[in-house]
C-alpha cells in the first residue's frame, strides 16, 4: 500500500482512479463503434458479429460511469505512488519497451543479453564480472533449453545469422 | 468401479519413466517460480506452456499441472521464512508462520504447511476423483442454452464472491469479453473490432494477457515497492518433521473444515486466495487457540494452507468435466488443452480417457513427489530468494518475453505483452480483479457462441434460458451469485432491525 504520509509527493489516488475509469470507459465506446460496424442486428443467420460486443461494451460503459462516480464520491485520499516510486516503475517499463522494441531486428539474444547487462549495471550496481556473467550466461542457457532440448525456435537476428545457429 | 478401474488405467500412464522425470521437472520448476516474486502459478505455466507443444498432450498436462503444485508448495515458503507471499493464495500463512519462523520454530511451520497442503489437495483430488465423472456425464445433455447458463454461474459468482467492488468486476470481466471478441468472428466468419489492423485478425491470445497481466505487471510492481529480501534461515531435519507430524494429527477437525472450504471455494471460480483467508478466519474464531493467532499459532498456518491446496486443486474439477476453469491457472491449463487439440468438457471424460484419468493419477502422485522434494529441498529453495531481485527482474523478464514469443513466433504478441503489463499494474493498483479479466478472454468466444446459438434456437428471445427446470435452477444460482452481496447485507439488516426490535 501506499504512504499516506505528507511529505511525499505523488499523483493523488483519486485522480488515478478516475483517470482509468475514463479510460477503460473508452475502450468500450471503441468496442461499441467497432460492434455497430459489424452489425449488431439480426442477419440471415442469426444474431449478426456485432450483437454481442455490443452490449459487451454497454456494460463497460456503464460499469465505468459506475466506477468513475464512486471513485470521486468516496476513493481514498491517499497518494497513488510515490514519484519516487512511479520512478523506479519507469526505470523498469522503458528499457522494457526498447528491449522489447528492438526484438524484431536485433533477435532475442542479443537484445536480452544488452537489456540483462544494463539492469543489472545500472539498477543493480554490479562488478563487471557478474554482469557479464548473467548477461551471457542466460541467453547461453536459453538457447540450449529452447531450441536444442525443446525445440522452440526463438527470434534471431543478424549476429545469430553471422554465428550460423 | 469403473472409475478405479480408470483410475489405475491412469496411474499406469502418469508411471511411466518419461512422465515421472516431467513430474519431477514441473514439481521444481513450480516451486521455484512459487518462490520467485513476479511469476505466479498463472503467467509461470503459460511461460512454460510453449515448452510442452513437442510432447504428447498427457506429459505435457502432467509437467505443466505439477508446476501448478510446485507453485503452490512454494508460496508457502517465501511467507514462512521472508514474510513474503509468493502467491497471494499465501498471504494468509504470512500472519502465523512468519511469527513462528521469528521464534524459530520455521522447520515446524514448513511442515505443518506442506503437509497440510498436501492433505488439501490429497482431499481435493479424491472428491475430484469420485465427483468429476458424475458431473461430466450429467453435463453431457447440456444444449447451448444450458452451456451459457453455466458460464453466466461462474462469471456471476466472481462479481458475487470476489473481494473487490463489484462494478470494477463487471468492468475487468466485460473487458476480457470485449478483448476476446476481437477478430474473427466464429459463427458468421465475419471481422469484427479490428479497426484495419492485420494484427489483430487472431484476436488477443489469453497467453499474452496473462503473461503481462500477472507477470509483468507483478514485477512492476514490486519494483514500486521496492522488496529487499530480508530473512532466516531454514532448515528442515527428520526430527522436526516427524515430531511435527505425531502432533497434526490432533488438528483433523481444522483440516477437515479447511478442505471442504477449499473444495468449495475452488469449484467456484472464488478461487484460492479467498479460500486461505476464510478458512483463517473461521480457525480464528472456532479454535479454542483464537487469541493466539497471528502470534505463531500452528493452526493458524494448517488452516489457510490447507484450503489453498483444496482450492487450487479443486479449481481443476469445473475445468476438466465442464471447460469452465475455476481459477487463472486452470484457464490456462484449459488453454494449453485447446492448443494441444483437446476440447475440454465433459466430452474429454468420453474420448479421452487415458489423457484425463492419466491427469487425474498425476495429482496423486505429483503432491506425493511435491512434498517430498519441499520437504527435503527447503533450503536450496529459499536460497532463490537471496538473489538480489535487480538480477531476478530482468531474467524474469526475459521469460516472460521468451514466453510471450513462443506463443505464436511473434514479435507482436511481446510488444502487447507489455501492454498488458502496463494495464495490469494500473488495474491492480486501482483494485480491479485480473482473474476475471483472463477468464473472460479464455471463455469468451465459446459463452458468444453458446448464448447466439440459444437464442437462434429461441429466434431471439431470452426465455430460452428459463425454459426447462434445468436451465432455470442454474440461471436463478448464477443470480443468486451475482446478488450475493447485496443479499447477504440485506440478511444482516434485517437481522439488525429484528434485534434492534426485541
Amino acid at each position: 500500500m501506499t504512504t499516506n504520509s505528507s511529505s511525499a509527493a505523488g499523483p493523488k489516488h483519486r485522480v488515478v482512479e478516475a483517470g482509468i475509469a475514463v479510460l477503460i470507459a473508452l475502450f468500450g465506446v471503441i468496442v461499441i463503434i467497432g460492434s455497430v460496424k459489424a452489425g449488431i442486428n439480426w442477419g440471415a443467420e442469426g444474431p449478426r458479429a456485432g450483437f454481442f460486443p455490443f452490449y459487451i461494451g454497454i456494460f463497460i460503459v456503464v460499469s465505468s460511469a459506475i466506477n468513475f462516480w464512486h471513485g470521486l464520491r468516496d476513493g481514498d485520499d491517499g497518494l497513488f505512488a510515490e514519484w519516487g516510486q512511479l520512478r523506479q516503475v519507469m526505470s523498469v517499463v522503458i528499457p522494457t519497451a526498447i528491449y522489447v522494441g528492438s526484438m524484431p531486428f536485433t533477435g532475442l539474444y542479443l537484445a536480452s543479453l544488452i537489456f540483462i547487462g544494463y539492469f543489472m549495471r545500472w539498477l543493480g550496481k554490479y562488478r563487471w564480472v557478474t554482469v557479464l556473467g548473467v548477461a551471457f550466461g542466460m541467453p547461453i542457457i536459453t538457447y540450449f533449453i529452447f531450441e536444442r532440448y525443446f525445440m522452440v525456435p526463438l527470434p534471431k537476428g543478424p549476429i545469430e545469422d553471422w554465428l550460423g545457429i | 468401479m469403473e472409475e478405479i478401474v480408470n483410475l489405475f488405467h491412469g496411474f499406469a500412464v502418469a508411471l511411466q519413466p518419461f512422465n515421472i522425470m516431467v513430474m519431477l521437472l514441473g514439481i521444481v520448476l513450480g516451486v521455484i517460480i512459487g518462490v520467485l516474486p513476479g511469476l505466479g502459478g498463472a503467467n509461470g505455466v503459460a511461460i512454460l506452456l510453449p515448452l510442452t507443444f513437442s510432447m504428447p498432450p498427457t506429459s505435457a498436462i502432467i509437467m505443466l499441472s505439477c508446476i501448478y503444485w510446485g507453485a503452490l508448495f512454494g508460496g508457502a515458503i517465501t511467507s514462512i521464512l521472508f514474510n513474503i507471499p509468493g502467491e497471494p493464495w499465501s498471504v494468509a500463512t504470512t500472519f502465523d508462520g512468519y511469527p513462528m519462523a521469528q521464534q524459530g520454530k520455521a522447520g515446524e511451520a514448513l511442515t505443518a504447511a506442506f503437509t497440510s497442503s498436501f492433505v488439501g489437495a490429497l482431499f481435493a483430488v479424491i472428491m475430484i476423483t469420485l465427483v468429476a465423472p458424475l458431473v461430466a456425464s450429467f453435463a453431457l445433455q447440456f444444449g447451448p442454452a444450458e452451456k451459457f447458463a453455466v458460464y453466466f454461474l461462474a462469471f456471476c459468482s466472481f462479481v458475487g464472491l470476489s473481494k473487490e467492488p463489484p462494478f470494477k468486476t463487471i468492468a475487468a470481466m466485460m473487458m476480457g469479453f470485449a478483448l476476446a471478441a476481437v477478430g474473427l468472428d466464429s459463427i458468421t466468419g465475419q471481422l469484427r473490432l479490428t479497426f484495419g489492423f492485420t494484427h489483430l485478425l487472431n484476436g488477443f491470445d489469453f497467453l499474452i494477457a496473462v503473461i503481462g497481466l500477472f507477470g509483468i505487471g507483478e514485477i512492476l510492481l514490486t519494483m514500486e515497492e521496492g522488496l529487499a529480501f530480508k530473512g532466516g534461515k531454514a532448515k528442515i531435519d527428520l526430527k522436526v518433521v516427524l515430531q511435527t507430524w505425531k502432533n497434526l494429527p490432533k488438528y483433523w477437525l481444522t483440516m477437515l473444515r479447511s478442505c471442504f472450504i477449499g473444495c468449495w471455494m475452488g469449484i467456484t471460480p472464488a478461487g484460492a486466495t479467498p479460500a486461505s483467508f476464510m478458512s483463517y478466519g473461521i480457525a480464528k474464531r472456532v479454535s479454542k487457540n483464537g487469541n493466539n493467532f497471528g502470534k505463531g499459532e500452528i493452526e493458524g498456518v494448517i488452516a489457510p494452507e490447507t484450503a489453498a491446496h483444496a482450492a487450487g486443486t479443486a479449481a481443476l474439477l469445473p475445468m476438466l468435466s465442464l471447460g469452465v476453469p475455476g481459477s487463472p491457472t486452470a484457464a490456462v491449463l484449459l488453454g494449453g488443452l485447446l492448443i494441444w487439440g483437446l476440447q475440454p468438457g465433459p466430452m474429454l471424460f468420453v474420448e479421452q480417457k487415458e489423457f484425463v484419468w492419466g491427469l487425474i493419477a498425476s495429482m496423486y502422485l505429483g503432491n506425493l513427489f511435491g512434498l517430498i522434494v519441499v520437504l527435503t529441498c527447503v533450503p536450496i529453495f529459499a536460497a532463490i530468494l537471496r538473489v538480489p531481485f535487480s538480477i531476478i527482474a530482468p531474467l524474469i523478464l526475459v521469460l516472460c518475453a521468451i514466453g510471450a514469443y513462443s506463443v505464436h513466433s511473434s514479435t507482436f504478441d511481446v510488444m502487447m505483452m507489455l501492454v498488458f503489463g502496463v494495464v495490469g499494474y494500473l488495474l491492480k493498483k486501482c483494485n480491479y480483479p485480473l482473474a476475471p479479466l483472463v477468464l473472460a478472454i479464455v471463455l469468451g468466444d465459446k459463452a458468444e457462441e453458446a448464448f447466439r446459438q440459444s437464442l437462434l434456437g429461441s429466434q431471439g428471445s431470452l426465455g430460452i434460458f428459463f425454459s426447462n427446470p434445468l436451465v432455470s435452477t442454474i440461471m436463478v444460482l448464477g443470480l443468486i451469485a451475482l446478488f450475493w452481496s447485496a443479499i447477504q447485507e440485506g440478511i444482516t439488516r434485517l437481522r439488525g432491525t429484528r434485534t434492534a426490535a426485541a
